[in-house]
């Protein structure tokens, strides 16, 4: 992970400041930094989106192919993660030096979407047993600013909230053969039911409280910190601990308290935004990356 | 209570050009020609091809005389002999330290150019060789003035003064160098309750107004006090206030900061961030340094 070093005195500052809830940028322990989501940002996916938290930025795509059901489960399509950590973000990613972090990441989010509610993967069959619709998820590491998490979950549920995965019909021969057809107009198409998608918050510890979305100087200074993934009516769906030092189960049991009040304001504003941008239709003025 | 604000990104405006700016300034691209007149001579940033003067970096073309040069807006820190820098210690080697200070090639700290406790004359031993990390250790903060510049561009600098030396707690804001003015004096006490030191570097170092003077400053025991809630306040207002200048490419120098801080008091610590917020703030800041000129 990219990482600032610091001086002792200036570590010091950061953890007294959280005590008095009153970090350097002048948020509270429980607030973000200000977000900005855009949609439909690479036109050649079936949804897409961009988030930037700060100094940190996230581009995630999401492309749905037919392909066959797992065996286990013959009757539901499912989703596939793919982090890339560019080397635009740090030096330290170039070559194959983002990959162990790609790969944590990637397993965080299948561990977070394991639970059978967060998408309905029944909607994405076709045919049982035959074909479905697989849903491959990248998400692209642009910048590390902190909260790498955070908002790569973000971003990823804004993605699967502009998916549109286009309409089939299955069409039996004679023979039994089945044929798909799609259908030509490009707006008939399904669009999946993110209600409820979890939301990454990652809580961690510096000193004796804890903070919501580091900085990089912030991550630092804390030597634990806790994920926990959150739906928008504020059920737990994963937890992960992270980092060397150790957390006292009464803390444990406090971050998962704020990271549950959190977790429901945050998905709040992602749809206040989302439903926003929605309403504003094609009159939006594209930004994208030259904006 | 949580607070957590998102919203739809917004397009880059230029600047208003209602905006009155100091005089027009000629800004050129990498390839753009200057000039075809070739009685100049050719400063940083431009070369001679086909007898025309062409730019080989993005910024403004300044012009002393016959020597013409083009000044980059984003570069990396160019030193000259006397500018004052904030830099961070990246390794202790034999007899000198790394300094990391934004430029193409870290500066260098000699020990015998650092003052160490017990005098002024005092020879460099074998044990202060030794003891070099009691003194600096990788990541610390220093602030020192630029002695001189090796051949291949890298700087050697110099803490033989009481003001400069490692520095204590607060808040380091990393801007870029063509932002900061050059001024008599690079340290400024702010009457807002905060001092700040302005580094050539594009490092700015905002901490707490020390109370006493200390005899050992310069100091090699840093003060790990908890900082009170109404100094912490003023240096995260000031943090923010010098991010909003720079993001809205202001120069920073201690009266603009001041005006910026006085134009943020009505606003909450965390929305100057926002960039509505910053707009209006640097606005009002810009008016009031136009009317100090005018």
């Amino acid at each position: 992970m990219a990482s600032v070093v610091l001086s002792e005195a200036e570590k010091v500052y950061i953890m007294h400041g959280v005590q008095e809830d009153l970090r350097v940028d002048g948020r509270g322990c429980e607030d973000y930094r200000c977000a900005e989501v855009e949609t439909d940002v690479v036109s050649n996916t079936s949804g897409s989106a961009r988030v930037k938290l700060g100094h940190t930025d996230i581009l995630v795509g999401v492309k749905a192919e037919m392909g066959t059901p797992k065996l286990e489960k013959p009757d539901e399509g499912y989703l596939e993660f793919f982090v890339d950590c560019s080397a635009n973000a740090t030096p330290e990613f170039e070559g194959r030096g983002g990959e162990e972090l790609g790969t944590e990441i990637a397993n965080t989010l299948y561990r977070v979407f394991s639970s059978e509610n967060s998408v309905d993967l029944k909607s994405l069959c076709i045919n049982p047993r035959e074909h479905c619709w697989v849903l491959y998820v990248d998400v692209l590491l642009l910048e590390c600013g902190g909260n790498l998490f955070d908002a790569i979950s973000i971003a990823v549920k804004a993605a699967l909230f502009n998916t549109r995965i286009p309409k089939v019909r299955v069409l039996e021969d004679e023979e039994g053969s089945k044929e798909i057809e799609l259908s030509d107009d490009p707006y008939d198409c399904i669009r999946l039911n993110v209600d409820d998608v979890p939301c990454i918050i990652t809580l961690s510890k510096i000193g004796y409280r804890h903070v919501v979305d580091t900085t990089l100087q912030e991550e630092a200074c804390s030597l634990a910190s806790l994920l926990i993934s959150v739906t928008s009516k504020g059920a737990l769906t994963s937890m992960k601990k992270m980092g060397r030092g150790s957390l006292d189960p009464e803390s444990i049991f406090e971050m998962m308290e704020t990271g549950k009040r959190v977790g429901k304001s945050l998905h709040i504003a992602l749809q206040k935004i989302l439903d926003e941008e929605e309403s504003l239709g094609t009159s939006r003025q594209k930004v994208g990356f030259l904006g | 209570m949580a607070a957590v604000t998102m919203r739809l990104p917004v397009p880059r405006g230029a600047v208003a050009p209602g905006v009155p700016r100091g005089g027009e300034k000629h800004l050129v691209a990498p390839g753009d020609t200057i000039t075809t007149d070739t009685g100049y001579m050719r400063g940083h940033g431009t070369y001679v091809e086909e007898e025309k003067l062409i730019a080989s970096v993005a910024g403004t073309v300044e012009r002393v005389n016959k020597l013409v040069c083009v000044k980059a807006l984003k570069t990396r820190y160019n030193g000259e002999v006397g500018d004052v820098v904030v830099g961070r210690i990246t390794e202790v080697q034999q007899k000198r330290w790394k300094v990391e200070t934004n430029s193409r090639l870290d500066s260098v700290l000699l020990l015998s150019s650092m003052n160490l406790p017990g005098g002024e004359l005092r020879r460099r031993s074998a044990e202060d060789e030794l003891a070099m990390r009691n003194y600096l250790q990788e990541g610390d903060l220093i602030s020192a003035e630029v002695q001189s510049v090796f051949s291949d561009g890298a700087l050697s600098l110099h803490t033989r003064s009481l003001k400069y030396g490692k520095l204590g707690q607060g808040v380091l804001v990393q801007v870029s160098p063509s932002l900061v003015k050059r001024q008599k004096t690079h340290f400024h006490n702010l009457p807002c309750g905060a001092s700040v030191i302005l580094g050539n570097n594009g490092f700015i170092w905002i901490y707490p107004t020390p109370q006493k003077k200390d005899e050992e400053a310069g100091g090699f025991t840093t003060n790990l006090e908890p900082v009170p809630l109404s100094d912490r306040e003023v240096i995260s207002r000031l943090r923010n206030c010098i991010v909003a200048l720079v993001t809205q490419k202001l120069m920073l120098f201690d009266t603009s900061i001041l005006y910026c801080y006085e134009a943020s008091l009505p606003h909450q610590i965390k929305d100057i961030l926002k960039p509505e917020v910053m707009e209006e703030i640097v606005l009002e800041t810009r008016q009031r340094l136009l009317g100090l000129e005018g």
